[in-house]
């Protein structure tokens, strides 16, 4: 005899919620013409593991693009961060430029920006007040 | 307005980077009580973050049987932390200055330059294996009529 269990859909919406709580992106990615714009979705980029998973999210979008990448990192949600976060765009800045891309950052609020002028990384970030112009800037 | 009472603590934890959070939360809850603005809270947690993870990964090489010691000091003018890890010790003067160089391209190595910058006082033991910090609260700004 077959059983057949039937599940009511509004049980699916609700595990469904529970299941993307769990996982919670940590980067929305999005397209403004041929730049790739990642968006830091946390307000605190503090924890080792979520850094490293951070950088693997990044290089794996820089690695699957097989054209010269241009990459820009939305900082518009971000509130706090550790220098192991300016560690992972050093990173990720050496592997875009080893690619022949470009990587701009944008939407820095002045707390952080001040963490990059006491650390003298303005001197090699380009950084945009918002998206539109970082995407502009794009050779 | 009236004062809160000075608090002092001392707390070990394990030598884990996750153990920063707790301390952290009640560093920070201690200088809201005693009403340190934005500009010092945000100071403090930077330096508190970096301070902490150097002793997990650098003094006590990221073995988690050893432990951390913190201790911390909020009062109304001023925020005194310790932390001490169980290493061997490092000498601050010989680290290299990360915004010059090739440092600057370095991942790492950043740490003492942003404790050192958001801190009034930054000062380590003989040993290397402690360091003491002290911000003061921002004044408020004063303009005559």
């Amino acid at each position: 005899m077959m059983f057949r269990a039937k599940i009511r859909p509004q049980f699916m919406v609700i595990l469904w919620g529970f299941v993307m709580a769990a996982i919670k992106p940590k980067i929305n990615v999005d397209y403004m013409g041929s730049a790739t714009v990642v968006s830091f979705t946390d307000e605190k980029i503090l924890e080792e593991k979520d850094i490293s998973e951070l950088q693997e999210s990044i290089m794996s979008l820089i690695e699957s693009d097989s054209s010269k990448i241009r990459l820009i990192l939305d900082f518009g949600n971000v509130r706090f961060l550790s220098s192991a976060v300016l560690g992972m765009l050093i990173r990720t800045s050496k592997r875009v430029h080893e690619r022949d891309g470009q990587l701009k950052l944008c939407r820095i609020n002045p707390k952080i920006y001040e963490i990059f002028k006491i650390t003298r990384l303005t001197k090699i970030f380009d950084i945009y007040s918002d998206v539109e112009s970082a995407a502009e800037d794009m050779a | 307005m009236a004062s809160e009472a000075p608090t002092n603590c001392s707390i070990v934890v394990q030598s884990e980077t996750s153990a920063v959070v707790d301390v952290c939360n009640q560093i920070l809850s201690r200088l809201e009580e005693h009403n340190f603005d934005k500009d010092d809270i945000f100071a403090v947690h930077l330096t508190f973050e970096e301070a902490f993870l150097n002793a997990v990964r650098h003094g006590n090489k990221m073995d988690p049987s050893k432990k951390v010691k913190i201790d911390y000091t909020v009062d109304d003018d001023k925020v005194e932390i310790s932390i001490t890890d169980e290493g061997n010790g490092f000498v601050p003067d010989a680290v290299a200055d990360p915004r010059f160089g090739p440092g600057l391209y370095q991942p790492g190595g950043r740490g003492l330059l942003l404790m050192n910058s958001y801190m009034d006082t930054v000062r380590y033991n003989d040993q290397g294996n402690s360091v003491y910090m002290v911000r003061y609260k921002e004044k408020p700004h004063l303009t005559e009529n």
